[in-house]
């Protein structure tokens, strides 16, 4: 079965270009403000769009993200709000993958079955859930695949190549290499490691490896995506939110349009680079 | 739910994937995964280990000053006017509480896998001492993660693991207490994988630490065993032991789970009363979850969202507990019951007036409910609290709530 996903990075391989895959928290700082930066994301560049669940313990994210999901559940964002909002995109954009990432327990306290119904008949495409490795695949990545969603696993420095048949065994979709042992948002990869890391993930699958954590500029961004099929940025983005909420948390009037540049300059980066990552 | 008819033992927990029942698990980044199952290796080869064990006991008793005693608490028997009240003595260890066992035996752990730093999550900030005394023995840096909220509410245990050398890194993010400490904690560990061993205080997070902290922790159960033993010829009763995490109760609980005379209690914080939302009785008033790596009970909301714990008691304020508590309690072998802030404020200082013994808010909250119960049992009842912890911590916060200025 091809899904959104697969044909996007195939139609991104035939073009001879890295995927520019940006992150955002849903309802970050509300449902509205979120859905007006969400479907801009497209056109300003995003080829493939992780939306962030809002989680009050996000463990593994730095300030930026932390941030973002406690401005989303202060604006009363749930894991309902969060399919509504891919519900609404996928309205007027078929084409654009979605993955949802973020931690187990909201998923949990839905129901799973009840949950990979509900992201299904939204339009969701895919899933990153922090907090289940493959020792518990059970929960939720085979039910997910048996539901026609990709389970997107993310790969680490620490991931060595025993243990790195098994993280890949059950991903679909592509690999999320996280470039450095450490939280979103803190210190920025060197290319050249990135390119061995991204070699060796090859050597074990076929999947397109999309590298994400520290990227924070064009350049950075050029050089991963010139070492990988996709380039990962998320806290840059959610930064850029920040920096446009008025006193009362509000995104300001033009604030979309600021952080969709952004986007766009970063989509630049990546789709100017050149791929040598591919084979 | 009822396994126990089913079961031949409570104590074969758990299985391979880390598991009680449903319970527990490996809930963790792929970061981290590598590492916990070196911890597991490290500890299966540990345990075997003669050295190791030896290691453990001359720590125990020129150290820590194990074996904790066995005191008959006379007065307070005779003012509950029912059963005899035995306190096993374990704020009288090094560092004033039980945390020190599991310190102890994490420490020489972390040593064997050549981990040259040291993070911890503290509440109280008990297991914060007693991690910074561990490090300061061995002379390995500590970092300890405290919530701001805690650090105010406990101010002579962050000066104390000042001058064991740790560093005390206040935690503003959530609503600053051992919850967000501990998420701190975890994006410390992640980032610092190579070096750095995470001391978990108590018997939750990912497998192997609720079994290994649980292991170090039920040195309390089998001393009582043969304490009870030796001054009584038989088996006590019950046991009665306050649960935030849970550690203390389980190293007293597990020696004792076949021995199915005996009855046990776990005393959960009621903080201003369940009904009032304002808690943190995770199994009186929580449901089946995931957070910090493990599957258990937790305090949160319709949608799964973490709700913040109360308690006065900054050592119970958690919004979870350890998973094999939750285990037991969905079997049925374990009753899990609650006292509020008030009951314990009451028996911290009925404690303090009639056995000459302050203790620390949390065991505060067992003896709560012991003074509820042990007036309807017979004189010949034996039973047993965990004075997991003395007071002295407690002593301004406890002032401010009775109202008196120091």
């Amino acid at each position: 079965m091809s899904t959104r996903l697969d044909k996007r990075f195939a139609k991104l391989k035939a073009e001879g270009r890295s995927a520019f895959v940006t992150f955002i928290t849903a309802c970050d700082p509300d449902f509205d403000a979120s859905y007006e930066i969400l479907k801009g994301l497209p056109a300003a560049g995003s080829d493939v769009i992780e939306l962030g669940m809002p989680f009050t313990d996000p463990m593994a994210d730095g300030p930026a993200i932390q941030a973002s999901s406690q401005r989303a559940l202060k604006s009363g964002a749930t894991l309902n709000m969060t399919l509504d909002l891919v519900r609404r995109f996928r309205a007027d954009n078929n084409d654009t993958p979605i993955v949802l990432m973020g931690y187990y327990n909201p998923i949990y306290h839905m129901g799973v079955d009840k949950f990979l119904a509900a992201a299904n008949e939204a339009g969701v495409d895919g899933l990153i859930v922090v907090d289940l490795p493959p020792e518990e695949d059970d929960e939720l990545c085979e039910p997910a695949m048996r539901a026609g969603l990709n389970f997107i696993r993310l790969a680490t420095p620490t991931t060595d190549d025993r243990r790195l048949p098994a993280v890949l065994a059950n991903t679909s979709g592509f690999v999320y290499y996280v470039s450095i042992n450490g939280i979103t948002g803190s210190a920025s990869p060197q290319a050249r490691d990135v390119a061995a890391a991204v070699a060796r993930i090859k050597r074990h699958t076929n999947l397109p490896v999309a590298v994400g954590f520290g990227i924070r500029t064009p350049e950075q961004a050029a050089a991963i995506a010139g070492a990988a099929d996709g380039a990962v940025v998320g806290s840059a983005i959610v930064d850029a939110i920040a920096s446009q909420l008025d006193v009362s948390g509000k995104l300001k009037s033009g604030g979309a349009a600021h952080v969709l540049a952004l986007v766009q300059s970063l989509a630049q980066g990546v789709h100017g680079a050149r791929v040598t990552a591919a084979e | 739910m009822n396994e126990s008819s089913t079961l031949n033992s409570y104590r074969s927990g758990p299985d391979e994937r880390g598991r009680f029942g449903i319970f527990g698990g490996r809930f963790v980044a792929e970061t981290l995964m590598p590492l916990i199952l070196d911890l597991e290796a490290a500890y299966e080869a540990a345990k075997n280990d003669p050295d190791f064990h030896a290691e453990i006991q001359d720590l125990h008793t020129n150290y820590i000053g194990r074996p904790s005693p066995l005191y008959y608490a006379e007065r307070l028997t005779k003012k509950f006017g029912g059963a005899k009240i035995y306190l096993k003595r374990d704020e009288l260890n090094h560092t004033g509480s039980h945390k020190i066992n599991n310190c102890v035996g994490q420490i020489l752990l972390a040593r064997r896998m050549g981990k040259t730093r040291i993070i911890a999550e503290t509440g109280a900030g008990q297991h914060g001492v007693a991690t910074a005394t561990v490090a300061a023995l061995f002379g390995l840096p500590c970092v300890i993660y405290m919530g701001a909220t805690d650090i105010e509410r406990q101010m002579p245990n962050v000066f104390r693991m000042k001058l064991l050398g740790a560093e005390v890194i206040p935690v503003t993010s959530g609503s600053g207490t051992l919850k967000d400490a501990m998420n701190e904690a975890l994006r410390d560990w992640v980032t610092n994988v190579e070096n750095t061993y995470y001391l978990i205080g108590t018997v939750a997070g990912p497998h192997p630490y609720p079994t290994l902290v649980r292991d170090f922790q039920s040195v309390i159960g089998r001393e009582t065993k043969e304490q009870m033993m030796v001054r009584e010829g038989r088996l006590p009763d019950s046991l009665v032991a306050c649960i935030g995490g849970g550690s203390n109760a389980m190293g007293l609980f597990h020696p004792f789970l076949d021995d199915s005379s005996v009855r046990i209690i776990g005393v959960e914080a009621a903080g201003h009363g369940i009904e009032s939302g304002e808690h943190s009785a995770s199994l009186a008033g929580g449901s089946p979850g995931v957070l910090h790596g493990n599957r258990t009970y937790l305090l949160q909301d319709d949608d799964g969202q973490i709700l913040e714990g109360h308690s006065i008691s900054a050592g119970l304020d958690y919004p979870g507990i350890g998973p094999e508590h939750a285990w037991l309690r969905d079997t049925g072998r374990v009753e899990y019951v609650s006292a509020t802030d008030k009951e314990a404020l009451t028996a911290f200082q009925l404690c303090s007036k009639l056995e000459g013994i302050i203790p620390a808010l949390e065991p505060a909250h067992a003896l709560a409910y012991v003074s509820k119960i042990a007036p309807d049992l017979p004189s010949d009842h034996l039973l047993v609290m965990n004075m997991c912890g003395r007071g002295d911590k407690d002593v301004f916060a406890v002032a401010e709530h009775l109202g008196v200025k120091l």
